[in-house]
């Protein structure tokens, strides 16, 4: 029992990047936009939240003191700062340009990575450590701080309240976007607008303003992913590459759960659980096995897709203008 | 006829599209509580008519007034706002949403958002005219009628007092255009302009209050429907013959080509669209093939070229032994290696026939780059070709390496025809050839099917202009509604029995005698 | 009515030369270059000149650093080649990476079950054969989906990435050297079975021969063969395809097989000849580079050499310069994000006319026709 919570608790960690990721992807899709820069996206936020917090972790180590608010907020707008001009760069280049949206996102996905391991590098450099990390140990107290006690709570203050408040968030934010999706005027139109856009276009629906906004709201808070990773759950230690295909894993939960942010919290949760099942391993077994284990989010990801396709129930497919830029004229 | 109660008058109305004029300085009012038939053949600017009043198109010249107040109708949304709703051909439905949020779809009255409240609303719009509608019904669940209706709902529930409907018999059912009609006359009682656009006698007889009746762009007349009848409106419909001077020679050694037994088709959506068709198609013969369109001429043509699945009945090519081989079941590859020597030019010119984005000599190509043994394509005979194509039908482009997409819609369908015949066919499928050309290049393609029926070429013409097809046609096969309603010698055929067969629906018997 | 119309307006074009679009293109790498050079100025205080010079000093300093370059060029040209005629063809395969890898992955269980075993010249061979068949089954079971049951093969693809990688390191750990390392270290070190031969004493020189006679066959492929034709048939309208009778369900299992194929052949070359061992970062993300290489270069397999050249020269060259300049040496892949972004956007002023409102009213009507 104790194992399991142990793993339950530990598999909600892990979910909360992936909950961030594909909410905001979610969020994108919908409005016809695939961005494959998500990756790239949650790097930046990551990145920009360590370039926030940096300066603030030098004066507590200095012994100066900085009120807990500040550490939240400013590595906090740092990192919605910098989303949100990732995801005005993928909308300028697709929207307004309309360039190819697999391109224009991986493209995007290069400068995220590349953008993150540089100022991770110049920081680390900057930091003077021996270690290739950026230690913001200080930061992370904050971020990471929970109701109950990681370490000696009992089951149920484990499960549910042991973490930082940004996970709590992720689900928050998930449960919102699923009911504005779902329940309200804006939601509706913006189905519309990534099903059929001259369809919306047609209805009075401004579909460049609902692309550009759901793409930026969605860039923010995948970024806000990248930001959990390294002042949560790594707590607070940056290493170039250590947030791992965390950005694909998100673009796959997003076929995982059908385009729906609530399924995405549970689906998430097993995707978190496939990501960490390996240390769980009962010693002595082949620990090439957990390699195996990692696949396997990928792999249901593909039955999924598959089985959706073969099924064609339609309303279990990806947005149906997906990937395409619309142009009034060619209607 | 300037009434009080006009809710839409129309004033001189042009408008043009590049060299094509589709409306001709039009007059047309439109009255509250009246059901008003806008007829015509295909391309005599009904549809382009109604969409300068719902926004989709502005005209060029003329005023429209609504209510006796001019308006300026430049978007859909304009409108709108005058109360203006129309119901295209195409659906603009979403196909996963329920109809409710289609219902609702981009409007924004500043209330809460509340579907419930909505779908109360449409129940009783629906209520009110006898539709039947489930609010939460998704679209992709629907049928073709279902859909039109919460087109229909849609617009009353904007509010919309003056309803166009384009063609909105087209596919339905006969019960559900009984339906429909009776909603109509519903929504006229409740004291509605409504206006739909046709090209079925019959429904304006059983519908319309008034008839307006469109020729080639120009407002021709209107009447009361009650004090006209269909001969009468066939007339204004198609107007007095017109000799063009197609030239017509004589068959020579006529043989049957094509034999057609019980066609049946249906569509991707199960909708019949032959019906139990038979007829012959003769070498050395033009046969013309005349309806409204969208009575299956298309799936006639893509019957016999191997690319619609058929559901019942036989093609027959007869070939030079006179044996029978059947073409049900093949497609154009096998009918192909079958030896028979088929072209078509289909209706849709750069979706089908031709590529646009390739050039003069590679969309030559299409037909013969399987031509040799080796693993590469022959660019010399395929260039050549489009030089001789260029040179012999005075094709305008710059050279043989123009993207088709860039040539004029003469010199597109020069280059499609010229490919087509230059494999030496014996059997020429032709839809709509001539659609969108110019006189010049339009007398250039009838030159050219001439000179194939004289090779002894079966050729099968699919056209809208009566005229031509009655100067151009051996025999005339009528179609309606998927069914052959006449079948003609096209020599000393007359064009108002003609109007009237494609007109009417299920007379097929009366009329082959 | 005029004054309801919107400030801009604009119109597809579709009679820009193709000289002129690449005179665009030509100014938006220029104008990049400038940006790429400015940005630097700004962070490192370097000028453009200096870190251009030192960018081609990084490239080409030294013979070596040439022929660095140029197998760097082949790896990303290689993938690029092997990814466009999917792309011709309309089908967004991204799985350059897992079609590589799965090469790759083949290659070295022959070398590591076979080394020693076999002549080499039947081991290169039984290598070839095989990484061309795990790349091209890679790539065919996307292709399959979606000509059978119509499924999205740019996700479907982009997810048969990480099941490739994730079995590249499973077997990383089977076959670890040390247990613990996750590192297969350098195959047959010793014995050198299987690795690819030298030639002219140059070791990347295969690489480049290779992928230099692969470019060729596949500009002739596409441009010269009735494959190549259909694929753009079928890439410009499946009506026109089936049009003139063809199986457009098997042109796309037959080209993505191919595609696979050529991934394959360079997860071969980067193991047998290039690195001599297997991890999972073999391809160096050039299998989504590919994806901008090959679209960049509208698909044209001569332009891609030049494209490829350009981001790898952008990319180590900024690197080498980084170094020296005690920036992060991933400040190479910001600015080949920078010149991608420059170039994605350029192409909007090729494919759109920008009509300001006072002489638009004549095209707006004539768009409508």
């Amino acid at each position: 029992m104790n194992a399991l919570i142990a793993f339950l608790s530990r598999a909600i960690v892990q979910s909360i990047p992936l909950l961030f990721g594909s909410t905001g992807e979610i969020l994108t899709e919908k409005s016809g936009n695939l961005n494959l820069g998500i990756p790239g996206i949650m790097y930046v936020g990551a990145i920009s939240g360590v370039i926030g917090a940096f300066p603030l972790q030098q004066r507590i180590t200095a012994g100066e003191a900085v009120s807990p608010f500040a550490v939240i907020m400013i590595p906090l707008l740092c990192c919605l700062f910098a989303s949100l001009l990732m995801g005005l760069l993928y909308c300028f280049l697709t929207v307004t340009l309309k360039a190819n949206q697999n391109v224009t996102g991986l493209a995007m996905t290069t400068f995220g990575l590349g953008f993150g391991n540089f100022f991770g590098g110049s920081l680390i450099k900057l930091s003077g450590s021996n270690a290739p990390a950026i230690v913001l140990t200080d930061i992370s107290l904050i971020y990471s701080r929970s109701i109950a006690d990681k370490n000696t709570a009992g089951p149920i203050g484990k499960l549910f309240f042991s973490y930082g408040f940004l996970a709590y968030l992720a689900i928050i934010i998930a449960v919102t976007a699923a009911y504005i999706l779902k329940k309200t005027r804006i939601g509706l139109n913006l189905r519309a607008v990534g099903e059929n856009p001259a369809t919306a276009d047609a209805a009075g629906i401004n579909v460049n303003r609902y692309k550009y906004v759901a793409t930026c709201v969605g860039s923010m808070t995948a970024g806000l992913g990248g930001l959990f990773y390294v002042l949560d759950y790594a707590s607070g230690v940056w290493s170039n590459g250590g947030f791992g295909d965390r950005g694909w894993l998100a673009i796959a939960l997003v076929i995982f759960s059908l385009w729906r942010p609530a399924v995405a919290i549970g689906a998430s949760i097993v995707f978190g659980g496939l990501f960490i099942l390996n240390a769980f391993i009962p010693s002595g077994t082949n620990l090439a096995i957990k390699e195996i284990y990692k696949m396997a989010p990928y792999v249901v990801t593909i039955i999924v897709l598959i089985i959706s396709s073969m099924r064609n129930k339609k309303d279990k497919q990806p947005p149906a203008s997906l990937g395409l830029a619309y142009f009034r004229e060619e209607r | 006829m300037d009434g009080t109660n006009a809710a839409v008058k129309m004033r001189n109305i042009t408008k043009t599209f590049g060299s094509v004029v589709a409306n001709d300085k039009v007059w047309l009012d439109i009255y509250k509580g009246e059901i008003l038939a806008l007829l015509g053949e295909n391309g005599s600017g009904k549809t382009t008519l109604m969409n300068m009043l719902s926004g989709i198109y502005f005209p060029d010249e003329g005023q429209i007034f609504i209510n006796d107040e001019e308006v300026k109708i430049t978007s859909p949304k304009i409108a709108f706002d005058h109360g203006i709703g129309m119901i295209h051909q195409h659906f603009k439905l979403v196909d996963v949403l329920t109809a409710a949020e289609n219902i609702v779809l981009g409007l924004n009255d500043g209330s809460k958002f509340d579907l419930k409240k909505a779908s109360e609303k449409i129940r009783s719009i629906c209520e009110m005219y006898g539709f039947e509608v489930d609010p939460a019904q998704k679209i992709y669940d629907m049928s073709v009628s279902q859909k039109q209706t919460v087109e229909i709902v849609k617009v009353l529930y904007r509010g919309a007092d003056i309803l166009i409907l384009d063609e909105p018999t087209a596919v339905l059912t006969p019960q559900e255009t009984d339906r429909l009609f009776a909603v109509l006359r519903n929504m006229r009682d409740d004291g509605k302009a409504v206006v739909i656009i046709t090209h079925k006698l019959h429904e304006v007889e059983d519908i319309s209050d008034r008839v307006a009746i469109l020729r080639k762009g120009q407002f021709v007349g209107d009447m009361k429907t009650k004090e006209t009848n269909a001969a009468e409106m066939t007339n204004m419909m198609v107007g007095h013959a017109v000799s063009l001077n197609i030239e017509r020679p004589d068959p020579v050694d006529p043989k049957p080509r094509i034999e057609v037994k019980n066609l049946t088709v249906r569509d991707v959506d199960g909708i019949v669209k032959l019906n139990d068709v038979s007829f012959t198609a003769n070498s050395g013969e033009i046969l013309g093939i005349a309806g409204i369109s969208g009575c299956g001429q298309k799936e006639l043509l893509e019957s016999i070229a191997g690319l619609q699945k058929v559901e019942s009945g036989s093609i027959a090519y007869i070939n030079d032994k006179g044996e029978p081989e059947e073409l049900v079941g093949k497609d154009p590859l096998s009918i192909q290696a079958m030896g028979v020597a088929l072209s078509f030019v289909p209706e849709d010119r750069l979706g089908m026939g031709l590529v646009g984005n390739m050039n003069l000599s590679d969309n030559m190509m299409l037909r013969s780059y399987r031509r040799g043994k080796t693993a590469f394509t022959d660019r010399r005979a395929p260039h050549k070709l489009a030089e001789n194509v260029v040179n012999e039908l005075s094709v305008s482009t710059p050279s043989v390496e123009t993207p088709v997409r860039r040539l004029s819609g003469g010199n597109v369908q020069k280059v499609l025809v010229g490919r087509e015949i230059a494999s030496a066919p014996t059997v020429l499928l032709t839809a709509y050839a001539v659609r969108g050309l110019d006189i010049n290049s339009s007398y250039t393609i009838y030159d050219l099917i001439n000179k194939e029926k004289k090779q002894g070429v079966a050729v099968i013409y699919v056209g809208e202009d009566l005229d031509v097809l009655l100067e151009l046609s051996d025999k005339i096969l009528v179609l309606c509604g998927g069914r052959v309603s006449g079948y003609i010698e096209g020599r000393g055929a007359d064009k108002r029995k003609v109007g009237m067969m494609m007109t009417k629906l299920g007379g097929a018997a009366e009329d082959e005698e | 009515m005029k004054n309801k119309e919107p400030l801009v307006h604009l119109v597809k074009r579709s009679d820009i030369s193709s000289g002129k679009a690449w005179i665009i293109r030509g100014i938006a790498i220029l104008a990049s270059l400038v940006f790429c050079g400015l940005l630097t100025l700004a962070i490192a205080k370097v000028n453009p000149i200096k870190l251009y010079s030192a960018m081609f000093e990084g490239n080409f300093g030294s013979k070596r650093r040439i022929w660095v370059l140029l197998s760097n060029i082949s790896a990303l040209l290689g993938l690029s080649i092997a990814v466009t005629p999917a792309f011709k063809m309309r089908c967004w395969n991204l799985g350059a990476e897992g079609q590589c890898l799965a090469g790759a992955l083949a290659t070295t269980a022959c070398m590591i079950l076979l080394g020693g075993k076999v002549a080499n010249p039947l081991l290169w061979a039984i290598m070839l054969v095989s990484a061309v068949l795990a790349g091209a089954i890679w790539g065919f079971i996307p292709a399959f989906f979606k000509a059978r049951y119509g499924t999205n093969e740019t996700l479907f693809t982009l997810m048969m990435n990480y099941v490739a990688t994730q079995l590249v390191a499973y077997f990383i750990v089977i076959w670890e050297t040390t247990k613990g390392s996750a590192n297969i270290g350098v195959i047959n070190q010793r014995t050198e079975a299987g690795w690819l031969p030298v030639i002219g004493g140059q070791r990347y020189l295969l690489n480049v021969l290779i992928i230099a006679a692969l470019t060729i066959f596949m500009f002739i492929y596409l441009k010269y063969t009735k494959h190549g034709y259909e694929i753009d048939v079928v890439g410009e309208s499946e009506k026109t395809a089936r049009y003139i009778g063809i199986n457009v369900r098997n042109v796309i299992m037959r080209t993505m097989l191919l595609s696979g194929a050529i991934c394959g052949v360079c997860g071969w070359l980067l193991v047998g000849s290039t690195n001599h061992t297997l991890t999972t970062s073999l391809t160096s993300g050039y299998g989504f580079t590919a994806v901008m290489v090959s679209w960049l270069s509208r698909f044209d397999p001569l332009i891609m050499i030049f494209s490829s050249f350009l981001l790898i020269f952008m990319n180590k060259g900024a690197s080498e310069v980084a170094s020296s300049l005690s920036l992060n040496e991933s400040y190479g892949d910001i600015l080949t994000g920078i010149v991608l972004f420059f170039l994605i956007g350029c192409e909007f002023f090729i494919n759109y006319r920008v009509i300001f409102r006072k002489k638009n009213a004549e095209v707006s009507e004539k768009k409508e026709a």
